[in-house]
């Protein structure tokens, strides 16, 4: 993280300026402007349906804004294809995973090293044979708590496990933001622990935008939280102040089992 | 890595059977029988190439006959005049392989670069549509070339030339042909386990993975596909060239049918299993011509149950299993 280093704490890295996106006549994204700065986890909370999948998908390129700019690291993205936002610097995971199930472990996260400029077209040098591409890879398995799976084909990998090999995809690419759609999504108790213990241990060092709908997560992990209610964003302040305000309590937290 | 074993075993046991086969239907005495296995390594190469990029890539063509009639055409057709003692705007012509195959193979790589950049505008379906509707455009082209045969085709007064073969010897044809699968077959298993290799395999298996990661998918699709429309492309020079004969039906959609279910048959996405694939199918046309004319009504129900009930093909199961803990 040399380069997020670089950009003092509390600069914003991720700027979202007035993005608006409907269906039809519906309105997913209504104005949306919020901003993760770097060293801090902002979630993103909202009940199902919110917009909040939409709003990465507008974020990460794979979705077309009616309106509004997305700003990273100072540069506008909001012309850019997703590909060429991944290659700046933008890091996802997916609310359902998507990965490449026939590669094991190993190769998965080589093959992300492997497509930091956007892929090879050499038809003969093969990666896995590469000892300083697997070494890194190994490392970023190991960061993401998934040490001794290598070998593991991801179809085999327990759901918790292909979250965590989905946190070690992004993070092999020295991501300069991490955008997580519900990382958390359909694990036990135990498995989502480990996952907010792994976020904490990568926080200060990522900027995330953290989408969550586990408000204890929410509240262990994130310096800020935004609320987004049919698309708009009802509220952004501190775990603290998201704690004591009425209408967030009343839009959100209280249809909620938290 | 014992799906290299495997891959490396099959390969050899594939290898030296096909090296020995002239030997032993020469033994028979049956004058069929080298004719047979020359057909089978050049349906090889033309299927091995369909496997690299629907087993490997999804990219179901429906029309890779028309890249193996354009390979047959171009070598036929310069030949044909060169024989006539025309010249070709400007150049007298030539019989000689080393010129006109690499030549042929040009024109597969640049249709394979114009249709592959048009067809992969789309997905799934209407990829297998709009693949089947330029072949059916070449179809007709050849049609209607009245000059070279239109519907009957253009006979070859000869085959190509190459110093030191003599390719009108059949066995030394045949071991040309096998020599060049060979390659072929080495050249892609590089290609499939190579970086670029690893980005298209990635593409097929997630591709919003794979765009998330940087990837942008056309470049790599085309790439693979003009690969594919080259190797079909030889096949349609050798099938020229062994024939000494091309007719508009290289081009038909029951051409590229027949490409497709012997992919399916031998195991998608096992460059192997496809020539085995090969094997079983021209093996069973044969036999089953001298048996009735209407041996599609045989070979379609065993097809059929191929697809239903081995899933992986002849050799799918074999080739990818044994691979991770
Ligand atoms: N491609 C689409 N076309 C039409 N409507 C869509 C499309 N994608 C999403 N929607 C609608 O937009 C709304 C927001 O969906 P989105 O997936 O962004 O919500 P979300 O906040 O991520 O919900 P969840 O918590 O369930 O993941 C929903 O009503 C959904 O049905
Ligand atoms: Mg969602």
């Amino acid at each position: 993280m040399t380069d997020g280093a670089a950009i003092k704490t509390g600069e914003a890295v991720l700027a979202l300026d007035h993005l608006h996106k409907a269906f039809g006549a519906l309105k997913v994204t209504d104005d949306v402007t919020l901003d993760v700065r770097s060293g801090e986890i902002h979630a993103l909370i909202g009940p199902n349906g919110a917009g909040k999948s939409t709003l990465i998908a507008q974020i990460c390129g794979e979705l077309r804004s009616d309106s509004g700019r997305v700003h990273f690291k100072g540069r506008d993205l909001t012309d850019l294809s997703a590909f060429k936002r991944a290659r700046l610097g933008l890091g996802r995971s997916f609310q359902t995973t998507q990965l490449c199930l026939e590669f094991s472990v190993l190769e998965h996260v080589i093959l992300s090293l492997d497509c930091m400029e956007g892929g090879s077209f050499n038809l003969f040098a093969n990666p896995r044979n590469d000892a300083a591409l697997r070494e890194e890879a190994v490392h970023w398995i190991g960061k993401a708590g998934l040490a001794g799976r290598e070998n593991r084909q991801v179809a085999n990998l327990a759901h918790g496990e292909r979250r965590q090999l989905e946190l070690a995809v992004a993070l092999a690419r020295k991501p300069h933001v991490l955008v997580l759609d519900e990382p958390m999504a359909g694990m036990g108790a135990e498995e989502s622990a480990r996952m907010v213990d792994l976020l904490q241990e990568l926080k200060g060092e990522y900027p995330m935008l953290l989408v969550e709908h586990d408000m204890d997560a929410v509240f262990t992990l994130a310096d800020r939280v935004s609320v987004l209610v049919y698309g708009r964003i009802i509220f952004t302040g501190t775990v603290d102040e998201v704690r004591q305000d009425a209408e967030v309590r009343s839009a959100y937290l209280g249809d909620e089992t938290c | 890595m014992s799906k290299f074993d495997r891959f490396t075993l099959t390969g050899i046991v594939m290898l030296v059977l096909l090296i020995i086969a002239p030997f032993v239907v020469a033994q028979t005495g049956w004058h069929g029988g080298l004719p047979l296995l020359t057909r089978i390594v050049i349906y090889a190469l033309a299927v091995v190439s369909l496997d690299l990029i629907i087993g490997y890539g999804a990219l179901v063509s429906f029309g890779h006959a028309m890249f193996f009639s354009v390979g047959g055409y171009v070598v036929a057709v310069l030949a044909y005049h060169t024989n006539m003692g025309d010249t070709i705007f400007g150049w007298e012509g030539t019989n000689s392989a080393l010129v006109l195959w690499p030549l042929a193979l040009l024109a597969c790589a640049l249709l394979g670069l114009v249709i592959g950049y048009l067809a992969l505008k789309t997905r799934g379906v209407q990829f297998i549509m709009i693949t089947l509707a330029f072949a059916q455009m070449v179809y007709f082209i050849l049609v209607s070339l009245q000059f070279y045969g239109g519907d009957d085709g253009l006979m070859m007064d000869m085959r190509n030339t190459m110093p030191g073969i003599d390719l009108d010897d059949p066995f030394a044809f045949y071991y040309l042909a096998l020599g060049l699968l060979v390659l072929w077959v080495l050249f892609c298993r590089f290609i499939v386990n190579s970086r670029f290799g690893m980005v298209f395999q990635g593409l097929r298996q997630s591709e919003r993975r794979a765009v998330n990661l940087g990837v942008n998918p056309l470049p790599f699709r085309l790439a693979a596909f003009v690969i594919s429309a080259v190797g079909t492309g030889l096949a349609g020079v050798l099938w020229a060239n062994y024939a000494e004969f091309v007719t508009p039906d290289m081009a038909t959609w029951a051409k590229s049918g027949e490409f497709m279910a012997i992919v399916t048959l031998g195991g998608l996405g096992t460059l192997l299993g496809p020539i085995a694939g090969a094997a079983a199918f021209i093996g069973l046309e044969q036999i089953l011509t001298i048996w009735t004319e209407h041996w599609m009504i045989v070979m379609g129900p065993i097809l059929v149950l191929i697809a239903l009930f081995g899933q992986q093909g002849m050799l799918g199961r074999f080739l990818k299993g044994g691979r991770h803990d």
